[in-house]
């Protein structure tokens, strides 16, 4: 007890640390709109990646659908708060986008989730698609021209505060018996039947999960960067987020954080290598791929708790 | 009647393109289990070699072809020595982010190197549009179905006929076996990348002849669908992957001809969906059970 | 006095042209310890995959007798089998490889432990207090089978023999009223085999629950069973306590005769 009183301390300590810091730097006036952008944009990443690598790394289910669900909270909070231009009617509009997420998830995951490995990614894949093409026709949402001039209604303090909490959530999810019960579901499907764990809610939970908080992450750029379009929510946008959690390490959230920081330094750093930005971007890809196959961290966790129990319990 | 007989036949057209493709996806799927996500894309540089052949060396139609399957073989077997055998034994998932990083160094390479403009194909052959009971098809239609067509029969024979195609079908089922019995699985591997890549690079000059225009991008949304005909056909069968192709083709033109055609990729996908959860291995798919 | 636990009557399972459970009806009563003995694939697996969900029947009744009446079995899927009350090992070990022993036991009692998504997302006092009672006696058992000193290594790290043990602890968990093991002393020598026997017969009785053995040695089995099943062929060869067993001719010429 005294040690998870300390971990959950030093846990608090380091998010203070780190909203201080960038404080700090705002304040000096050594973010610009342009670092600021790229802080904004890692947070919104860490959210989408730590909800995809619970989906994947920790219930063991290859979706990659996750920009659809996004998409449903961008545009929840794109069209509720053109006429609700108040920070309360953001995160009505953020709580409207994950509850339609979360219904969505479900007619989705409820059939598709039967299915495994690549058939269950390239089921959700179509169904993000699905998701999209109807935005992309409908007329509330602006149809293929998306919303533009929505009210700016997240700064990067909202968006570092949710991260931290949507990150908390999950990972107090990941250590409880939800948590076990999706993990127990990756590693043998059939022995967690066995042992009485309904596998097809648990995996149900975890997706649902996920897609909740993909809607919040979705809210959060729609009302930072303030222009959403279809487009933004295509397969290559799941893809991205695929990419942040394999790199960090499919099953290490640490890795998911280290992953968006290191990609969304690489991106601004390549922003003024023109053409060859992309093609220096999909080197490192390829070559981080082939000498870190289990991505930059694999599945080790950074641990508080490790840490002050160091000596008490043999090495990891 | 006769609108169906039109959409059939632009469908077929289509089909036999994304059927194409859908069997390099199904082959390599079936040996190495990769969605080698850069497979579209060979077929988009499929498609610039035919534009350069005809128009730089001034290739006929067939030696276009022809040297566009070579190339294309070529690439394929190069990629897949770089970029996929180092981690054949790695996670099926690290794997698939590498196939995912070669396709946007494919595509970015090549818009680096020639524009990312469309540009249009050259006519090659002059077209000739035939009409018979009320249906008109052009010569390229043709040209495109019967080459697929002989494509398709041509690397059916091969499979199920030459040593290299026996060895193919004895890896897909049991690698570690196939090497026992003394086959080398590097070869084989090499083999049916080129093959499959070979099949793309064919792709890719028909629809340059068929839509006239080409850019760097173009494999992108194709090679998904032929991936989805894959999937639908029954990933790691030949003859699935055939099928799989045309029913897409025939399926988006028949919903384009409906006036539906905004919804056609997510008619598409719902299909896809629907065939999925009847058939969870797809239409010629084997579904395997554990033993307990 | 015996009351019965669970009745199957006339079980069959083929696949395809191959009939691996042929006409079987077993019963087992309440707080006994049957052995289920017979040569390879002879149908024992099948008959256990049968009785738990994983595979379904071609033909055939369960019925499962609980404090709340007599329950069908047919068609019901393995988790909720497993939630009326039957627990098993497996006879190729599944353990949940990459986790903790005491996570591995820990997933098995997760229907006896409701801890409520906002009390452990939030983490309020009744996680913690849920946590410490789960984790007290997921010790307790590991206690039993000796396991205390690898709680929190990774399952995949233990030596086989263990992996064996801890696969019943985990089945342990789940609170069975019927435990059914699969070969649980595989590849074990006498001596361990000797000891497990007994701990299997001590926890049958300590827990007071039903357990059925599958064993391929009859003569391991012999002198701590109560009553015996014999397989052969996919179909029920004989069956009665060990003395009536040994004594049974077609038994005999069975195990004998071939020898
Ligand atoms: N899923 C399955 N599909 C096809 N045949 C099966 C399947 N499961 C079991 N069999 C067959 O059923 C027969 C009985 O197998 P089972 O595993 O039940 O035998 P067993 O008595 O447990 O043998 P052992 O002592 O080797 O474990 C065998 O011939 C086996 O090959
Ligand atoms: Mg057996």
């Amino acid at each position: 007890m005294k040690v998870t009183l300390k971990s959950n301390l030093a846990w608090v300590g380091v998010m203070l640390f780190g909203f201080i810091i960038i404080d700090a730097l705002e304040f000096a006036g050594l973010i610009n709109t342009f670092i600021e952008n790229m802080l904004v944009t890692i947070g919104i990443n860490v959210i989408l990646a730590v909800g995809l690598n619970l989906i994947i790394g920790f219930a063991g289910q290859f979706s990659l659908g996750h920009a659809g669900f996004m998409a449903i909270g961008a545009y929840a909070t794109g069209i509720m708060t053109q006429t609700m231009s108040t920070p309360l009617g953001f995160y009505i509009s953020m709580v409207v986008g994950m509850v339609i997420a979360v219904i969505a998830a479900v007619i989705v995951g409820v059939p598709t989730l039967r299915l495994r490995g690549d058939y269950l990614a390239i089921a959700t894949m179509g169904a993000a698609e699905i998701i999209r093409i109807v935005i992309n026709n409908l007329k509330i949402t602006n149809g293929a021209a998306g919303l533009f001039n929505i009210p700016a209604l997240a700064s990067w303090v909202t968006v570092y505060v949710l991260m931290c909490l949507t990150t908390i959530v999950t990972v107090n999810f990941i250590h409880s018996r939800g948590g076990r019960a999706v993990m127990a579901v990756r590693e043998d499907e059939l022995a967690a039947g066995a042992m009485g764990i309904n596998t097809t809610r648990w995996k149900l939970a975890a997706f649902v999960f996920g897609a909740a908080t993909a809607a919040i992450g979705g809210s959060l750029h729609a009302a930072y960067i303030q222009t959403i379009a279809p487009g933004d929510f295509n397969i290559m946008a799941s893809i991205a987020i695929l990419i942040i959690v394999v790199l960090g390490g499919v099953g290490s959230i640490t890795g998911t954080f280290v992953a968006a920081v290191v990609l969304g330094a690489l991106d601004t750093i390549l922003q003024n290598f023109g053409t060859v930005r992309m093609i220096i971007y999909s080197l490192a890809l390829i070559l981080i791929m082939i000498f870190k196959p289990a991505g930059l961290l694999g599945t080790w966790e950074f641990s508080f708790r490790r840490w002050l129990t160091k000596g008490a319990v043999t090495h990891d | 009647m006769q609108t169906f007989g039109q959409q059939l036949v632009n469908g077929l057209s289509l089909g036999s393109i994304y059927a194409l493709l859908a069997l390099g996806y199904t082959m390599v799927y079936g040996i190495i289990k990769l969605i080698n996500f850069a497979h579209g894309d060979i077929y988009m540089l499929g498609a610039f070699w035919g534009y350069y052949s005809l128009r730089a060396f001034h290739f006929n139609f067939l030696m276009a072809l022809c040297s566009a399957m070579v190339v294309c073989a070529v690439l394929g077997v190069v990629i897949e020595y770089f970029a996929y055998r180092p981690l054949r034994h790695s996670p099926r998932i690290t794997a698939l982010i590498t196939a995912i990083g070669v396709s946007f160094l494919l595509e970015n390479g090549m818009s680096a190197l020639v524009g990312a403009n469309a540009r249009s194909f050259p006519q090659a052959l002059p077209v000739v549009t035939y009409h018979w009971l009320g249906i008109r098809v052009s010569n390229i239609q043709l040209l495109i179905l019967i080459t697929a067509c002989l494509l398709m029969a041509l690397l059916e024979l091969i499979i199920k006929r030459t040593k290299m195609g026996k060895a193919m079908r004895a890896v897909s089922v049991d690698p570690e076996a196939a090497q026992l019995v003394g086959i080398n699985l590097n070869h084989t591997i090499s083999f049916t990348f080129a093959l499959g890549s070979a099949m793309a690079g064919a792709a890719g000059v028909l629809i340059g002849l068929y839509y006239n225009s080409i850019d760097p991008l173009m494999g992108m949304t194709p090679g998904i669908k032929a991936f989805v005909a894959a999937v639908i056909g029954g990933i790691g069968s030949v003859p699935g992957a055939s099928l799989g192709g045309f029913i897409i083709g025939i399926l988006e033109t028949g919903v384009q001809a409906v006036g539906l055609s905004a919804y056609k990729d997510a008619v598409v996908y719902f299909v896809l969906i629907v065939i999925l959860l009847v058939m969870p291995a797809g239409i010629f798919g084997h579904n395997r059970r554990e033993k307990v | 006095m015996t009351s019965r636990l669970l009745d199957a009557q006339e079980l069959v399972k083929s696949f395809g042209g191959l009939t691996a459970v042929a006409n079987v009806s077993v019963h087992f009563d309440r707080n006994e310890l049957v052995g289920l003995i017979g040569p390879n694939g002879a149908g024992k697996t099948t008959l256990f995959n049968l009785l738990t969900g994983e595979t379904p029947l071609t033909s055939g009744s369960i019925s499962l007798y609980t404090d709340q009446g007599v329950q069908t079995l047919n068609g019901k899927k393995p988790a909720q089998i497993a939630q009326a009350g039957i627990s098993r090992t497996f006879q190729n070990i599944r353990l949940f490889k990459d986790l903790s022993v005491l996570d591995n036991v820990k997933i098995a009692m997760t229907n006896h432990y409701q801890e409520g998504f906002l009390t452990s997302v939030f983490r309020l006092p009744k996680f913690y207090q849920t946590e410490a009672a789960m984790a007290q006696a997921a010790h307790e058992l590991l206690k039993i089978f000796d396991l205390t000193a690898v709680a929190d290594q990774p399952a995949r790290n233990l030596p086989y023999g263990t992996q064996r043990r801890l696969e019943i602890v985990r089945a342990l968990a789940t609170k069975p009223s019927l435990l059914f093991l699969d070969e649980p002393a595989a590849g074990m020598n006498p001596e361990e085999t000797a000891d497990l026997t007994q701990l299997i017969r001590q926890i049958q009785r300590d827990f007071h629950i039903t357990v059925v053995l599958i064993e391929h040695d009859m003569s391991l089995v012999m002198n701590v069973v109560e009553r015996l099943y014999v397989l052969e062929h996919g179909g029920l060869l004989a069956s009665g306590t060990p003395d009536e067993i040994q004594r049974d001719p077609a038994v005999i010429k069975a195990y004998l005769g071939g020898a």
